[in-house]
Parts: structure tokens; sequence; C-alpha cells
């Protein structure tokens, strides 16, 4: 097998997209690479910049606020669509969390608008007049090689998501409201493309899924283990958290 | 009696009956009583004040300006009715009211000052009809409870635009989403930093608001000196930062003790050194000043208040423990607790550091925060660093991806044995708390227990 020594992660709208802590999910990759010998290289795409379908591993988008969602929507729409799709049809990552994850669906309704995403999880979201979903969350992923391990996090999100026939949820809501707060799924999955709303952030409570990812995105079926003390102790206090 | 004076007795009686039964409630709740009882109240009771009220809201730095300017004003002669203990919504306003009520609808005091939560400004204002507003700064905070940046500035902007054309607005000048709420207004008083020795190389992750509130074009900034607050103009509409009328210039800071600075109004220039740490403390400063100025005091009385001043309850108060002194720096978002990173960075040698991370309403329940929040300033100046609190392991994480070393890193969740240890382990006479806010009201309740003295504790804790 071939053992790709660098990991190349494109952030989407870095400067805009990042609006809970999305920087601390590009810092677990980061580290956990190095940290074993991996290379890591970060590249960047922000409003009017095109996107490289070659150029990354694992794509990643976070959630902004309403107006940022809006500006990143078209541009995403114009200008990085078409690559994003080519690389997720040739195997990379693509993960959204919160509102990146609402715009790697087809459309997010707002108040008798629709803002157009990029269609790669058959998903749509409608904005409900309902409380917003805010809490500790914790699912059960159906993801292979999860290895029975569960994913702890923090949502807050006014959107209700809704999956189509060609996405799998990305996991059981154990605790939480997850997609809609009504059909217990939570995030959506459709190949390497996948989307959540928990953040908190995502990976720093969930180290071994940021592994997941990493092993996912350079094809590899195992990592060199790490001292995870801390990790899995902020893993089971977030789980705690939620009410596991 | 009245029928508001038979409310005010109820409210406070049983208020203070609940409070001594044990039976929960803080320092406001006579104030939420009240309110249930006559929601008029705010108004009614505002309006016996014959020196009228001020209102001052922020994300950050409320307590201390609040704290700064009642000194002045109190030094000045001026009787204030205030909530000095920091419950700073409806009910903590109210609270503070109804103490001050007396017989025959006299008031215990002449003007109101009141610290409001960004939240319940526009609650607030709308009964209480202030003459004079200050909004100091919006920084990212707490979104699991307030939502995002721009619609808490969506509803600033409702609040201003409903205000009796009478109101004075004390703005800072250097936070385009602050200052932009000026636009439209007739009596507006602006204050901001003018040193770029204490700028910032670069925008830091943590800051908002880069874009023009006007046309969406992203802000060109001259100077940046803490998170989005500096000198910026839109290169598209030609929105720039107002000139302000009180100004700091010629600024030192000198490290977590104390920071000085020519403090200018007009042609008028008065040196002041400030007893409080950072850049933070010296807009805090000038936010109090600005206000104090609007109040009708003269500058030299207001730059000999500022030198006279002291830690506010929690904020870089510093509390003896026998041979150890303990600095507690309240920290609640990533741009508070990046400037005082940034302090700490000011003192020479290894810092021994106990960090308190609490996930409990109050300090909001989302601690995805540290996460923006620039911990890696604190890694060349750390000796030891102590985690506790609900959700230590998660700080502990973060410091690990900043660079902290596993040997310079504890995880002690309960605060009693995680002070021990940081006290143990310090390797000078001072230790550094950062706790957020209800690890900061379990800390002192500690530092209590333990017959810890500061020169500052007059206030009761709320």
């Amino acid at each position: 097998m071939s053992q790709t020594q660098v990991l190349r992660v494109c952030a989407l709208y870095p400067d805009l997209m990042n609006i809970y802590a999305d920087r601390g999910n590009l810092l677990l990759l980061r580290r956990r690479c190095e940290w074993r010998g991996v290379g890591f290289e970060l590249s960047a795409a922000g409003i009017g910049e095109p996107l490289d379908p070659a150029g990354a591993d694992l794509y990643y988008m976070g959630g902004g606020q309403d107006r940022d969602q809006e500006l990143c929507a078209a541009d995403l729409r114009e200008l990085k669509a078409v690559a994003l799709a080519t690389a997720a049809a040739s195997g990379a990552v693509v993960l959204g969390v919160c509102g990146g994850y609402q715009l790697l669906g087809h459309a997010y309704q707002l108040d008798g608008r629709e803002l157009a995403g990029v269609g790669l999880l058959d998903v749509h979201t409608v904005r409900s007049d309902g409380p917003r979903l805010i809490g500790n969350a914790a699912i059960e992923p159906e993801l292979p090689g999860a290895g029975g391990q569960l994913l702890a996090g923090f949502e807050n999100h006014a959107g209700r998501t809704y999956l189509g026939p060609r996405a799998a949820r990305l996991g059981r809501v154990l605790r939480g409201h997850g997609n809609n707060g009504t059909d217990g799924s939570e995030g959506a999955r459709q190949g390497n493309v996948i989307g959540t709303y928990l953040h908190g952030p995502l990976l720093p409570k969930n180290a071994w899924f940021a592994d997941w990812l990493i092993a996912t995105a350079l094809s590899r079926d195992g990592l060199q283990p790490l001292a995870d003390g801390l990790e899995e102790r902020a893993h089971a206090d977030a789980l705690a958290a939620a009410g596991l | 009696m009245s029928a508001l004076g038979l409310k005010l007795t109820l409210a406070r009686t049983v208020g203070r009956a609940l409070r001594a039964s044990g039976r929960g409630g803080g320092t406001s709740l006579p104030g939420e009583l009240l309110l249930r009882l006559e929601p008029g109240a705010l108004g009614a009771l505002g309006a016996r004040l014959a020196g009228g009220s001020a209102v001052i809201s922020a994300t950050n730095g409320k307590t201390t300006t609040a704290a700064i300017t009642a000194a002045i004003l109190e030094r000045a002669g001026r009787r204030l009715v205030y909530n000095r203990a920091g419950a700073n919504m409806a009910g903590g306003v109210a609270a503070a009211l109804l103490a001050a009520t007396r017989p025959r609808g006299a008031m215990d005091g002449d003007s109101g000052l009141f610290e409001v939560d960004e939240f319940w400004l526009g609650a607030v204002c709308g009964q209480l009809r202030p003459d004079t507003v200050l909004l100091a700064n919006l920084f990212r905070d707490q979104l699991d409870r307030y939502g995002e940046l721009e619609t808490i500035a969506g509803r600033w902007a409702q609040v201003v635009a409903s205000l009796p054309a009478s109101s004075a607005l004390v703005l800072n000048a250097d936070d385009p989403l602050v200052a932009d709420l000026g636009r439209e207004r007739a009596d507006v008083r602006y204050f901001g930093v003018e040193d770029d020795s204490v700028a910032l190389p670069e925008m830091q992750h943590a800051a908002d608001s880069k874009h023009c509130r006007r046309c969406g074009s992203p802000y060109h900034y001259d100077s940046i000196y803490l998170g989005h607050l500096g000198h910026y103009h839109c290169p598209g509409c030609g929105q720039r930062r107002p000139e302000p009328d009180v100004r700091a210039q010629q600024i030192t800071l000198h490290g977590t003790d104390a920071a000085s600075f020519t403090l200018l109004c007009g042609s008028q220039a008065q040196t002041v050194r400030l007893p409080l740490p950072g850049l933070y403390n010296v807009y805090n400063a000038l936010a109090a000043t600005a206000l104090c100025l609007t109040l009708g005091l003269p500058l030299e009385l207001i730059a000999d208040g500022l030198q006279h001043t002291t830690a506010a309850f929690g904020r870089a108060e510093t509390v003896v423990l026998g041979e150890r002194t303990l600095q507690i720096m309240l920290v609640k978002n990533p741009a508070g607790v990046n400037e005082i990173l940034r302090t700490l960075g000011l003192e020479h040698g290894q810092l021994d550091v106990l960090a308190v991370l609490n996930d409990h309403t109050a300090d909001g329940r989302d601690v995805s925060w540290i996460w923006d929040a620039d911990f890696e300033l604190l890694c060349p100046h750390l000796r030891s660093i102590t985690c506790a609190g609900t959700r230590a392991a998660d700080l502990a994480v973060r410091l690990k991806y900043a660079g902290v070393p596993a040997g310079a890193l504890a995880v002690i969740p309960g605060l009693a044995a995680a002070l021990d240890h940081a006290l143990a382990h310090s390797q000078s006479n001072r230790v550094y708390a950062l706790p957020t806010y209800t690890a900061m009201l379990e800390l002192r309740a500690e530092l209590v227990r333990r017959g810890a003295s500061s020169p500052y504790w007059r206030r009761p804790v709320p």
C-alpha cells in the first residue's frame, strides 16, 4: 500500500467560517500528524479564490455568522462547487461543521429565501421559527472502523436538517437534538463527505475521530498510537456533560 | 402608602426573607420580585433620581469601568445608586434602585450608575430612559447565550434609535461596530487609543467584525490595538474611525501591576499612572473618563480619581495568602483572555498559573471558545500551569496543543486541591489565577475560608 507522507488540508473561508473555534479542529489535525512524523500542509481558499480539486486530501469548512455564511454560499457555488465535487469524487475527505455542513447540502431555506448549497450531501435545511437547538450532545456514529467509539460535542443551530435517500446519518443521537430534533439522526455522510452540527470544537473532544479522518484521507489502515490521556479525559468529560 | 409603596415594601421584605432562609437567590432577587409586582418599577424609581442615570454596557470591562467611574463620581461628592455587586440584568438594576428607596418617595442617592448586561440593554434602557449611555466594545462571547455578534450589534442599534434625542452617548471610536452607533446621534463623545507602540503586529484570530457595517467591504486597519479595536477605515464607502475627544497617548504597560499614559481631552493633558494592568484597562479608564466628562466633571479631578482606582471584584485583584500572593484575573471570552495573556507576557521570569474552566450557565456551557484564544502566547512565559474546574481536561488539551509540555501541566478538577497544587509548585511568590465567572466566585469563597485578605475586599460576594 502506498503511504502518503503528507496530509494536505484545505480550509474553506477560514477567516469567515470559524465561529465555533473551528481552528481547534485544524490544530488537532496538524499536531497529530506532526507527532507521528506525518507531514502537514495547510492551505486556505477564501472569497474570490479558486479551489484546486487535487490540492488537498481533506477539505474543511466551519460555521459562520448568518451574514458571512451568505457571502460564502454565493462564492462557494460560483467558484468552488465543481472543484469540490471533483475532489470528493476522487476520494478526498470533505468535512463540514455547522454552517459548513448546511452548505454541503442542497439548500438552506431562510425566511422565504433559499440559500443554495453545493449538494455534495443529499440533505436540505430549513430555518425554524422554533427555538435554536443548543446544548451538549453525544452520538453513536455509523462509520466503518469507528470501533464503537462515540462522538461528543456542542450543538447550536436554528436550522433543521433533513436527510434524503442518498445520505446516511453520521450517527444516532444518544443525547441532544441532532439534525432536526425529531428523527434521532445527527449529521450526514455520503462516501467521504461528512457533515455534522457537533462543534466544541469537534476534534479536540474526539481525538479518535481526528485520527479516523487522517487515516481515511491518507488511505491508511491505521496510525501509530499517541499518548492520549488528556484527550481521553476531555472526551469522557464531554460525554458526561451531555449526560452519558 | 401608595400602591407602588406597598409593592416596594413587599418586594424588599419577601426578598430579604428568601435570601435569609438560604433558599437561593442572589443580589438581584428582591429586584426580580419587584419587577414581577410592578413591571414599570425601573422607570418609576429611576425618575426619582434628581441627577438622572447613566448606563454602561460592553462585552468586556463593564464591571471595571463602572467601578472606576463610581470611585471618581463618589470622590467628587455624587451620591450614587449603583449595582455595585455586578448583578447586571434588569433584576439587579431594580434591586439597586429598591435598596435606595426611602419613605415618601425619597431616594438615598442623587444619580444612578448601572452596568447592564449587553443582552439586557434594551429592556433596561426602555424603562429607565437613561440620560447617558456608555457603550464600550462588542466581542464574540458565549454564543450559546448571547448568539452572534451581529445579532447583538443589531439589538444595540435598535436601543440607540429608541433613546430620547436628549440622551448623550459615550462610544469607543476604535470599535467599528460600536462607533457606528453614533452615526445619527447629535450628542456623542468618543474615546480611543492613539499610540502605535502598543499596536499588535497582526489581527488576532479571535477578531470579529472585520467587515464594514454599512457596505460589507473588509475594513482596512492602519493600527490594531486589541481584538478588532484600532484605527480603521472602509475602502468601500469611506466610513472611518471618528476623531475621539478623549485619547490615550504615550502608553507604558507596567507588567501585571499598572499602566501609565497621557490622557488628553481637547487641548488639556494629564499624566496618569493607573494602578490596573494591561491595555484593556487603559480602554476602561478612557471609557470612564469620557463618561465622567459627560457627567460634568473636570479632567483634572478625573485623572486624580484614575490614579486612586482599585481593582474590581476578581479583575486583576491581588490577594495575600500567607507568604504568597494570588492575582485573580477573570476570563470569559477569547478577546478578554488574549488581553490577559498578553499582559502576563509583560512579566519577567517564568509564571505559575492556576486556570479554572467551568461550564455552568453563567460561564457559558459551550467551552469551544478556549480554542479561539491564543494560549500559544503564554507558552514562552510558563513554568507551571494547573488546570481545574468542571472542564479542566478540555483546558489541558487546549494547552497541550498550544505547546505546553506535559511536565508543566497538571489536571486537578477540584478547586481546593488545585489551589494547593498550584501554590506548592510555584517557585515565585506569586501565582496567577485565571478563573471563569463561577470559578472566580468559588475561588474567592475558598480564599475566604483560608483566611486570605485583600485590601480591596469591600464588596459582598454576589
